[in-house]
């Protein structure tokens, strides 16, 4: 009896509300109120571009469910049919189960097209988003310490993102797929000593044999997407732990972070958010077709269409094998067929490069601090100059991967095409660079410019002695701070080659090339000093008007 | 000896405004909305939500109902694009606006009726207390001694070496995937005597089939569309077959294995393997539509240009008894993209 009266004592009279009832049956078993405690006010700053990442979740979500829709009519198998379907023009034809149930999804499920439809699209989608998000994230800085980690994370999303790809419009077995995997066996069986080895177990057997789509479909549905989800759950539970960046600006450090909080607002725009990209995707599907593989016909290794072209990700590696020259060498009873084994060491490395690139750039600048405050990308125009020559060297592969397209519609040489991007491929980054930087450092002199003598107005005054003048206005005090906001690194120097005691001290190769890195990264020519406040002073006390 | 060239936090910005004019002066007020101050306002917003809300509740209404009403195979045309699906055009339309409608409607909401007052988190540092980092340290090294386990180097290196080798059982099981390649890659179906077969007639091809400036593919005899191993079969027999009067082959032994000037060439590209299909009858020129190698077959199908690294192989063909052109042996050489082993 005694209890009953001190736990009636130490609760309300009457019965709690529903919802807290469920909350506190969850708490008691799962923690659930420490857990909101700590995020459901969460802070969250707002910029347009902290929505790219927003997209690729939501698009990974809908490539999952429309991937799971699929897979409920979709038969991942090479066995021989006779298509006997609704579309005409290849009834009676010989094909593989996974090329006629493809078409029984796009013909004969109500609704089936349109899931193939999005599928596709979404996955399109997911991946140039990825691409977006991850320039997003090298062009501000956002990859610094501490959260390199999580780069890489993005990045091996991007890398799987791209073979799952690959592997998903492989399955539908249709001849432009079939010529993809075609590809793809030349590529392996270029791999030195272990190539063919590699192709037959793959194949199981010779090409195209009958346990390529069943494997395919195995690694496509089940095995990259349960490593992506890993990955992703892991990409947002380090957003979350990090919390997120923030440009600078009045009262936004890099002690703070200053936003709104996720219960409400940020559940309601991100939440939104998901049903916009949804919707879009949806509409795109129901208006644009997106590999119509009823109009490729059946795989057949003896046959091929023209314009065969790979998904656009795809395009920079497809590029790469159609400019390089045919190298082969043969010698001691072996080929290595440089001609194919060149572009696939390529492809990867030029890709690694942007994972590896926070480690990088933290190594040559020594810097070991926590950087919550994004960069202005022309504060930092080395950096700002290599993204957007990595760019210029997608685009022009990308170009050679569409050489025969460009050709047919432009009417022009498919050679000179070709010889175009072999030589681009090497001067255009260049010529990227070195504009970029220059843009970027013009960009600073301009702030620099409105810092020290203020905004123009656009108001001519006339001074007593004929002279007309524009006045200029000073900018507010949240703008000066923004714009001088940035820090200015001095970089690192090899220092005096003889110790205080004499004694001669030689750099190693590694710290010749740490010096040279940051040299190159923050040495002269890379920044335009910003104003300082003595000059500032000078300036705005003496002639304001200048 | 990073520390002295990189900037001191906040160097610019440290004292107050007086003296300073770039520091930070702090987060702005915030500034009300009109939806803040106007009651009529907030409604008129309330009412946008409510009627996107509204809209997707219709359009689901409309996805049902066009799931139901119209055919599967029914075409519409929809200007600009043309006749589409209709079913495709109005589930994708019904579903994007259900779904659209939605997001903007919560976005909206978010945008003019939840507050929109910044509000500044304190960031703490990602890395531990030194006091936290030594505790942990001493735990770990309080549990690494009660394993024993670098005292005992024994039991150290057998657990080392049992985890090394047993990942060995899971790599072993991979040796069925496939057969090994032997020399699969060297042999086709093609042999001394086989009739080459048109593949558009399915009839064995005479001299006079084969005109000059025309481009005929063929297959193997006895090679049948409902055996088991066709397709890989016809990935490396297959055949493409030109005529170019015998003074216009410039390559001697290409002239000899021809057979009155019908040359018999592999149709798979040494590059990667795609079929080449597309022939340039002034040149005698092949192109292989996937990466461009183009091969000269009038000087023994060369490469003129493009990432092939090697010339086509040729099949040696003569004439029968009874005036049908036959294979006088296989490939002298494998067909297809290059492989370590090729030599």
């Amino acid at each position: 009896m005694a209890t009953t009266t001190e736990s009636a004592g130490a609760k309300p009279r009457g019965k709690a509300p529903a919802g807290e009832r469920v909350a506190d049956w969850a708490d008691g078993r799962l923690g659930l109120y420490s857990l909101a405690k700590a995020n459901m006010r969460k802070i969250f700053p707002d910029h347009w571009s902290f929505m790219l990442g927003e997209i690729c979740l939501y698009s990974f979500i809908i490539v999952i469910l429309t991937g799971v829709y699929l897979t409920l009519f979709f038969h991942p198998s090479m066995s021989e049919v006779t298509y006997d379907g609704v579309y005409a023009p290849l009834q009676g034809i010989k094909m593989s189960d996974a090329y006629a149930s493809t078409l029984h999804i796009s013909f004969d499920v109500r609704g089936g097209l349109l899931m193939r439809q999005i599928h596709h699209w979404a996955a399109l989608v997911f991946v140039a988003g990825m691409f977006v998000h991850m320039f997003r994230v090298f062009f501000t800085g956002a990859f610094r310490k501490p959260r390199e980690i999580n780069y890489l994370f993005g990045f091996l999303l991007l890398f799987l993102g791209f073979f799952d790809g690959f592997l998903g419009y492989s399955l539908p077995d249709d001849l432009l797929s079939g010529t993809g995997i075609r590809f793809m066996e030349g590529a392996v069986l270029s791999v030195p000593i272990v190539g063919t080895y590699i192709s037959f177990f793959l194949f199981g057997g010779e090409f195209p044999g009958h346990d390529i789509v069943p494997r395919f479909y195995t690694i496509h549905v089940l095995l990259i997407p349960g490593i992506m989800l890993g990955l992703l759950v892991a990409h947002l539970i380090l957003v979350f732990y990090h919390k997120h960046t923030q440009f600078a600006g009045p009262g936004k450090t890099n002690k703070n972070v200053v936003g709104m909080p996720l219960l409400p607002v940020y559940m309601a725009k991100a939440g939104g958010f998901f049903f916009l990209v949804f919707g879009v995707i949806a509409a795109i599907s129901a208006l644009v077709s997106v590999n119509p593989v009823w109009s490729y016909g059946p795989y057949r290794p003896d046959q091929v269409s023209t314009d065969a072209q790979p998904d656009w990700y795809m395009g920079f590696a497809e590029g790469l094998i159609r400019v390089m020259p045919g190298w082969e060498i043969n010698a001691w009873g072996h080929t290595l067929q440089l001609g194919v084994f060149i572009p696939l060491t390529v492809f990867p490395l030029v890709m690694a490069f942007m994972g590896a690139w926070p480690f990088i750039e933290s190594w040559a600048t020594g810097d070991k601090r926590e950087h919550h405050l994004l960069d202005r990308p022309r504060n930092k125009p080395v950096r700002t100059g290599i993204g957007a020559a990595w760019i210029a060297l997608y685009c022009v592969l990308l170009l050679g991967g569409g050489n025969d397209i460009f050709a047919t519609r432009f009417h022009m040489s498919i050679n000179a095409i070709t010889w175009f991007v072999r030589i681009g491929m090497f001067v255009i980054p260049v010529i990227v660079f070195i504009v970029t930087k220059r843009w970027c450092l013009g960009l600073q002199r301009r702030d620099r410019d409105k810092v020290l003598h203020g905004r123009e107005t656009g108001i001519i005054k006339r001074l007593p002695h004929g002279e007309f003048i524009e006045i200029h206005e000073p900018l507010p005090q949240g703008v000066l701070h923004t714009l001088t906001a940035h820090e200015q690194p001095a970089p690192l120097e090899i220092g005096p080659t003889v110790d205080k005691n004499g004694v001669e001290r030689k750099p190693g190769r590694i710290t010749k090339l740490r010096t040279k890195l940051s040299q190159g990264l923050y040495g002269e020519g890379t920044q335009i000093p910003k104003p300082d406040v003595e000059e500032f002073k000078e300036i705005q006390s003496g002639h304001g008007h200048h | 000896m990073s520390e002295e060239t990189l900037p001191s936090e906040r160097d610019a910005h440290a004292g107050e405004l007086a003296e300073n004019p770039f520091a930070d002066p702090g987060l702005p007020p915030h500034q009300p909305r009109r939806q803040d101050i106007d009651e009529k306002a907030a409604r008129s917003s309330e009412r946008t939500v409510a009627l996107l809300f509204t809209l997707s509740m219709l359009a689901t209404v409309a996805f049902i109902a066009s799931y139901v009403i119209f055919p599967v195979d029914q075409n519409v045309y929809i200007w600009p694009i043309g006749w589409i699906s209709a079913l495709n055009f109005s589930l994708g339309m019904t579903l994007g606006v259900a779904l659209f409608a939605i997001g903007a409607g919560a976005v909206h909401w978010a945008r003019t009726l939840m507050s929109d007052v910044e509000m500044p988190a304190e960031r703490h540092p990602i890395e531990a207390e030194p006091e936290v980092k030594a505790q942990v340290l001493a735990d770990f090294g309080d549990g690494a001694r009660e394993s024993q386990l670098g005292r005992r180097k024994l039991i150290r290196n057998t657990m080392f070496g049992a985890l090394a080798l047993v990942p060995l059982s899971g790599v072993v099981l991979l040796r069925d995937l496939g057969p090994l390649p032997e020399d699969k890659l060297r042999h086709t179906l093609w042999a001394k005597g086989k009739l080459l077969i048109n593949q558009n007639t399915n009839k064995p091809l005479r001299p006079e089939d084969v005109q000059i400036g025309s481009l005929t593919f063929a297959v193997p005899e006895g090679l049948e569309q409902e055996q088991e191993d066709y397709q890989e079969q016809i990935a490396k027999a297959a055949l493409m077959i030109v005529r170019i009067a015998p003074e216009n082959i410039k390559d001697k032994q290409a002239r000899e294995w021809a057979h009155q000037g019908i040359l018999a060439y592999s149709k798979i590209c040494t590059h990667v393997g795609c079929p080449i299909s597309l022939y340039e009858q002034q040149t005698h020129h092949v192109l292989c539509p996937c990466h461009q190698s183009t091969f000269d077959l009038s000087d023994g199908a060369r490469v003129i240009f493009g990432p092939a690294g090697h010339a086509l192989p040729q099949l040696r063909i003569s004439v029968n008894d009874e005036g049908y052109l036959e294979a006088l042996g296989d490939f002298a050489e494998p067909v297809g993209p290059s492989f370590w082993e090729r030599g």
